[in-house]
């Protein structure tokens, strides 16, 4: 009886500490929401708002992508590299005289960028080479790929259809929040409502567990990196529309951002815990406080410290997190 | 009641052949805990004399782990006296602990792998010379200790080559190069085998022969029998007796841990002999086992017994496609399977309890639903989407079937005892509607009201028409519970006994 009670009573305890935990990050996006709003009149302009979404979008999707991979407890570390080059694929199909179907090049940046994740997943899920590793050699190597195929040259004069992609609206809302807005409901309903989001999180929780259970680990490990490449692909190609023209140079160290959003979105690095809706606040915080300081004229060095800090500080909440309980 | 009991201790302890005036090295009295105002500890109570191995028994919850906790200075007791060599003591700390010569060597072991045996006896108090390590005088100093324990180990072999056991060896030795004096044993037999513990029993006695006083706990009663010299029982919370082992005999000592009164398990009914649900043929892998081949009747049990490294559960892991074979077949009521990954394995019917649930049979981190119908998850789906209701409601089932002891079906697993977890794991296992069931050490590490549910269950699968392949590594959970025990010696069967025939001395014959 004694027992029974202290155990439920830990039991209340210890979700009350997750709940805490868990929804602080909101409490801290709250906060920071309504300090800023009070700190620079324009902050909560439709304007403004609107340009953060936009900002946030693409490594929004990213991030997205980089939420399955890190439940299953690898992580990709060449997606700004993957990004970039299918921003060159993309946009050499859409530039010159006779551009093809927006569509078309958006598919093929799809495309190019779940090949790249197809051989991470393939390195990491087959032949069991570390995700850090694997992901590290990918990121120079399609890098590498991406001048090559550029000759270190921006691809310019992008059709008006395809540009839409990244500068157009749709009921005075951009693109790319409406492209982001979709990846996360999908990403969301996945991992959430269907077998797959179970086998994702079985995985990453305990791979040899999981293939106990019948779960057919070497393929969620592997869609994991194709979901992530897919995603970076796309990325690439809204980022182009963006920018109007494909840079080789782009996406450099976005990477860093969509781990960092993960990561202060509290899933945890070992895998198996975690949310894209954590993400989704974790992408927000990121772009919020950029905007902030920009708003308040503070310079672009003390952001990065001013990140970097941020990721720092959610990793100790997680940690003290994970002491207690 | 209770002068009653202190007197039965006194005369207990005097029959044993204790003198009164023996040292008494740790006595704790009254010891209560509390987490956030539930009491988890109300009354812990224990007298270890030197030379003593005192058997601290309980059931999961009884207090003994926030008890052992309170002794090693890890947590703080509310009340409570502890005395250790007649000074009123109370620890802040592990160190403090450690200092004051009580040790702990617990169920996880977490020796530095890839550094020898002496380096990680000395670690982080090695002799020096100068600025260096003086590795010569860590070896002779660590030689010198083995020989003095009796303890047969290569100082300088490296950590990783060493087994379980031996690794435990380690530990103790570490514990007694620190002059402890107390050595608390958590579980120490849990991940070893028969020939093994022997092996780690022998040291015990050579140590209690030099004055070192130990708690043992352990759920393993065949354990506590061979190795304890004296006993206290805790049960929710509370000091429940002490006496001598030499008193008591096992099912009065069940009787107090449990609180009830259980009789020892009868051993089950001869039953007719039925055509054979699955067949293995002729499974090989590389020496590790070699040439196995057996079958279980519909309504059987069937035990496998052998020493650690006998290659049971490999044989049993490769049948049920999670580890490597190099030949074999499988027939499923006379159907043959290609079983290359645990889905076949499933998909056909056959379900596997692994020896190792927090290894690979549960997902820690995972809610006790997801973990229940995780290996049936197409069921609960349609066009790939969970069909939450449904999942919810069977989860609900299992968890009432097994009596699984969880505030919710929402609670990550790893906030469950050892015994509900496994229940988890049963659980997860029924809900894939199988036909045969391997279990592999289905009760290691649980209490004993926990093992007697999971006993009763598998009885009642074996007579629905199932088959039940148990591995054991206990003899009497295999005597009581199989119909037909085979022998596993060095990845070869070496011989088969039913129920009727096999008995403890024909096992360990069998198996060495």
């Amino acid at each position: 009886m004694v027992e029974l009670a202290q155990k439920s009573s830990e039991a209340r305890n210890a979700r009350f500490g997750r709940v805490v935990s868990r929804y602080g990050i909101v409490l801290a996006f709250l906060i920071l929401f309504v300090i800023l709003s009070f700190a620079h009149q324009n902050f909560l302009s439709t304007g403004n708002i609107t340009n953060v979404l936009r900002q946030v979008s693409i490594n929004g999707i990213l991030a997205v992508g980089m939420t399955f991979v890190i439940l299953t407890g690898g992580i990709d570390l060449s997606i700004g590299s993957v990004l970039a080059f299918a921003g060159i694929v993309a946009g050499a199909l859409v530039t010159g005289a006779d551009p093809s179907n927006p569509f078309l090049a958006v598919a093929a940046a799809i495309g190019v960028g779940a090949l790249f994740g197809a051989v991470n997943g393939l390195l990491v899920a087959r032949f069991k080479v570390t995700a850090f590793v694997a992901t590290l050699g990918m990121l120079s190597m399609a890098r590498g790929a991406t001048l090559l195929i550029s000759d270190g040259r921006p691809v310019p004069n992008l059709s008006a259809d395809f540009r839409w992609l990244g500068q157009g609206f749709v009921a005075g809302i951009p693109v790319p929040v409406i492209c982001f807005a979709l990846v996360f409901v999908i990403a969301w309903v996945v991992l959430r409502f269907t077998i797959y989001g179970r086998w994702i999180y079985a995985v990453g929780g305990n791979v040899r567990s999981a293939r106990t259970s019948g779960i057919p680990t070497r393929m969620v490990t592997f869609s994991a990196y194709l979901i992530m490449g897919a995603l970076a692909g796309f990325a690439g190609a809204i980022l182009t529309a963006r920018t109007t023209s494909a840079l080789p140079q782009a996406g450099l160290g976005y990477e860093l951002d969509a781990i960092a959003a993960v990561v202060i979105g509290g899933t945890s690095l070992v895998g198996g815990v975690g949310s894209v809706v954590f993400t989704l606040v974790g992408v927000l915080i990121i772009g919020v406080i950029g905007n902030g300081l920009d708003l308040l004229g503070v310079s672009s060095y003390y952001q990065q410290i001013v990140k970097g800090a941020i990721i720092v500080a959610a990793v100790l909440i997680d940690r003290s997190r994970n002491a207690q309980s | 009641m209770q002068k009653a009991l202190e007197g039965r201790q006194v005369l207990d302890l005097s029959d044993a052949g204790f003198s009164v005036e023996q040292t008494v090295l740790l006595a704790a009295t009254d010891i209560s805990k509390s987490f956030n105002g539930v009491p988890a500890l109300l009354d812990g109570r224990i007298q270890l004399h030197a030379g003593s191995v005192h058997a601290l028994c309980g059931g999961n919850g009884a207090g003994k782990s926030t008890f052992l906790n309170i002794l090693m200075g890890l947590l703080r007791a509310d009340g409570g006296t502890m005395v250790r060599d007649g000074q009123v003591v109370s620890y802040a700390s592990a160190a403090e602990a450690l200092a004051d010569g009580i040790a702990i060597i617990t169920q996880e072991l977490s020796p530095v792998l890839d550094m020898t045996v002496a380096e990680n006896i000395y670690l982080g108090r090695e002799p020096r010379r100068g600025w260096f390590t003086d590795s010569a005088k860590m070896v002779a100093d660590a030689r010198a200790l083995f020989d003095r324990l009796k303890f047969k180990i290569d100082a300088t072999a490296v950590m990783r080559d060493l087994t379980v056991a031996q690794m435990q060896l380690v530990e103790i030795a570490k514990a007694i190069s620190r002059e402890s004096q107390v050595l608390i044993m958590d579980e120490p037999t849990s991940a070893i085998g028969e020939k093994e513990s022997e092996t780690l029993f022998e040291a015990i006695r050579s140590l209690q022969a030099q004055g070192v006083g130990i708690i043992y706990v352990s759920h393993r009663l065949t354990d506590i029998f061979s190795i304890a010299d004296s006993y206290t029982v805790f049960r929710d919370g509370r000091f429940v007796e002490s006496g001598a082992i030499a008193d008591i005999d096992r099912q009065r000592l069940i009787g107090l841990i449990v609180g009830r009164d259980l009789r020892d398990q009868e051993p089950r009914a001869e039953r007719e002999a039925t055509e054979a649900v699955i067949e293995a043929r002729n499974f090989s892998n590389g020496g590790v086992f070699t040439d196995i081949s057996l079958s279980v009747a519909k309504g059987e049990i069937l035990g496998l017994y052998g020493l650690m490294g006998a290659g049971r559960s490999e044989f049993a892991n490769a049948l049920y496609g999670n580890g490597p074979k190099q030949s074999g077949d499988v027939l499923l009521r006379g159907t043959q399977l290609i079983i290359k990954h645990p889905s076949d394995a499933l998909r056909a019917g056959i379900a596997m309890v692994t020896e190792d649930r927090k290894g690979n049979g549960l997902v820690l981190p995972a809610s006790v639903r997801d973990n229940i119908v995780m290996g049936a998850l197409k069921r609960f789906s349609s066009f790939g989407f969970m069909k939450a209701g449904e999942e919810n409601r069977a989860v609900d089932a299992q968890i009432e079937r097994f009596r699984v002891r969880t505030a919710s079906r929402d609670l990550a697993v790893q906030n469950l005892s050892g015994g509900n977890q496994q229940k988890v794991v049963f659980a997860r296992c029924i809900e894939t509607n199988p036909q045969v069931l391997i279990c592999d050490e289905p009760t290691r590490g649980i209490d004993e009201g926990a093992k007697r549910e999971i006993y009763a269950f598998l009885s009642d699968f074996a007579a629905r028409g199932n088959a039940v392949l148990m591995i054991s590594s206990e003899i009497p959970e295999i005597l009581a519970n199989a119909d037909r025990i085979i022998v596993f010696r060095s990845g070869r069967i070496a011989g088969e006994l039913t129920a009727a025939e096999a008995t403890q001395e024909a096992l360990v014959h069998l198996a060495s």
